[in-house]
């Protein structure tokens, strides 16, 4: 029993180790060539070309960052608090890459069905603002620190209204579980979530650009008045690190919001007489990737048009505008629970 | 040993470190990391009781939100630690008296009637499907539905109260007005004057 038990557990664990780098492989990819297309996107946006040297038309280009990064020194600024000067990179991707625990790729391909998904996933995002928050404090420089305050109250405003953007998904969907959120948006395209909760979407996705710190919420790296913000003060690896969680947490919120409005691995033309037998051979995670990538296109499409924001700006925004619209709608979609409106909340 | 005995066993060995360097360490920023460590800790404990609404939420508010804010109050104040140090021998006996009256008021209960192995079985073992966050729900919202509601009212309460509080006129405040700022038309700001075009005589070339 015992000698059993102890290769019971090495079974489970090497398998679900090799799910996690099912997992996160495709991911650390992924952010590598996310990095690639933001610079060619608005590249062209800006009548450039963007990179192109490095490999055929440039797609070596990621590649040739990451080794650069890895041959730079990682420098230790000598009045730093040492423990947390290396402590906070890790802090931050951590969480980035623990909250893909629960994404489901397609029906029944997720690593932990976990009930309460949607609020695990909520509490591993807000938990990422200690990386910033010690990278801050810990390099003891003036620049840096003015961007951890700064990142920190805006990453605690807009997690508010995050939070009632997305108590608005579960009470149309009747669960916390990511899976079951998307199956309750089958029907068709006119089903999913984005139409009776259009402006929880729009604020949920505004404020999953200004969680992950990007244009034109980028006030905690202000290159202008506070050089890069909180990881000014680190180098090679170290600093890939936060570049990485930064754009793992992208692709999180593109997913998300792909899962929670655009109704997931659902075929967009599902109860449409002709189409929806033709693509009935389309596998869902395809459809999620083309969802998820329209998202990312929209935060490289933010980040080449709008100015960066004031920061009172900023909090007015979130404070004033977003949380009071989410708790008018909140009341608008009780209503319409109670009252059964079809299609959506029948 | 099981394997969630195990986890017990070490989450509750970093639980008990983390909270013993919160009162032990001298930085307070380290103090106040060492209680986030001790949430996050205790919120594994209570992943294994089988509330995990409660641990997730706990993670959230906590960790998220309050410890932030803590830290955030601690990193800007210049504590000075020689003062904080000074008259440890004056509070012991006050501070000694409160630990071991709390020391007593769990023992007391601890030890009382009703919280012995017969009144308070271990809790039963759910299936996989169990949901404790649709439990703790239908509970809430049905047989504490009044009490929930007041605590929800005296938490509205405080908030508009500490909101109302930094609502006083202060001299060195600054604030915008949007509804001006957007309002603003080119004509307030610029003023284009029509002027006739001057000519002057080219200066003759130096070549």
């Amino acid at each position: 029993m015992e000698e059993s038990g102890i290769i019971d557990w090495i079974v489970t664990g090497s398998v679900i180790l090799a799910k996690i780098l099912l997992i996160v492989g495709p991911l650390m990819l992924g952010v590598a060539y996310l990095t690639f297309a933001e610079r060619k996107i608005i590249g062209y946006m800006q009548m450039r070309v963007g990179p192109n040297r490095v490999g055929p038309r440039g797609w070596l280009q990621p590649i040739a960052d990451a080794v650069k990064l890895l041959m730079k020194e990682v420098i230790v600024p000598t009045r730093s608090n040492h423990y947390l000067f290396v402590l906070a990179p890790t802090l931050t991707i951590a969480p980035a890459l623990a909250a893909w625990a629960v994404i489901p790729f397609d029906a029944d391909t997720v690593l932990a069905d976990v009930d309460a998904s949607l609020l695990y996933i909520l509490a591993l995002t807000s938990v990422g603002v200690y990386g910033v928050i010690i990278a801050g404090w810990a390099s003891n420089s003036k620049y840096a620190f003015l961007s951890t305050m700064r990142s920190a109250a805006q990453i605690v405003s807009y997690e508010i209204a995050m939070g009632f953007a997305l108590v608005g998904v579960l009470m149309a969907a009747g669960s916390i579980n990511i899976g079951e959120i998307v199956e309750a948006q089958r029907g068709s395209l006119l089903h999913w979530y984005w139409l009776p909760l259009l402006p929880l979407f729009v604020i949920y996705f505004i404020s999953g650009v200004a969680e992950t710190n990007r244009a034109p919420f980028d006030v905690a790296e202000g290159e202008s008045e506070i050089v890069a913000g909180f990881h000014v003060e680190y180098s090679g690896m170290a600093f890939a690190v936060f570049f990485l969680a930064e754009y793992a947490n992208m692709i999180l919120i593109a997913f998300l919001a792909a899962l929670l409005f655009m109704g997931g691995w659902l075929s967009p033309f599902e109860g449409i007489p002709v189409l929806a037998p033709m693509f009935n051979w389309v596998p869902g995670l395809v459809w999620l990737l083309l969802k998820a990538g329209l998202f990312l296109f929209f935060y490289l499409w933010f980040r080449a048009t709008f100015p960066r924001y004031r920061y009172d700006q900023i909090m007015r925004l979130g404070w004033k505008v977003f949380i009071p619209l989410t708790i008018v709608w909140l009341v608008i979609e009780g209503a319409a629970v109670v009252g059964g409106l079809g299609p959506w909340f029948d | 040993m099981s394997f969630e005995r195990l986890v017990f066993y070490t989450f509750a060995a970093i639980l008990v470190y983390a909270a013993t360097r919160v009162i032990t360490v001298r930085n307070p920023v380290h103090a106040a990391l060492h209680l986030v460590l001790a949430f996050f800790t205790c919120a594994g404990l209570w992943l294994l009781l089988e509330a995990e609404f409660l641990a997730i939420t706990l993670v959230l508010v906590y960790v998220g939100a309050v410890m932030v804010l803590f830290l955030f109050v601690v990193m800007m104040l210049d504590i000075n630690l020689a003062s904080l140090k000074a008259g440890f021998v004056r509070y012991l006996p006050v501070g000694a008296t409160v630990a071991a009256l709390m020391l007593l008021e769990m023992i007391l209960v601890l030890k009382s009637k009703g919280f012995d192995a017969a009144s308070m079985p271990p809790p039963v073992r759910h299936a996989a499907d169990y949901s404790n966050t649709r439990e703790l729900g239908s509970v809430l919202y049905t047989d504490y539905v009044y009490p929930f509601e007041i605590a929800a009212v005296i938490l509205v309460v405080a908030i508009i109260a500490a909101i109302a509080l930094t609502l006083r006129k202060r001299g060195e405040s600054k604030m915008q007005n949007p509804a001006e700022q957007v309002k603003v038309r080119r004509e307030d700001r610029v003023r284009l004057v029509k002027m006739a075009a001057e000519t002057r005589k080219p200066a003759e070339s130096e070549d």
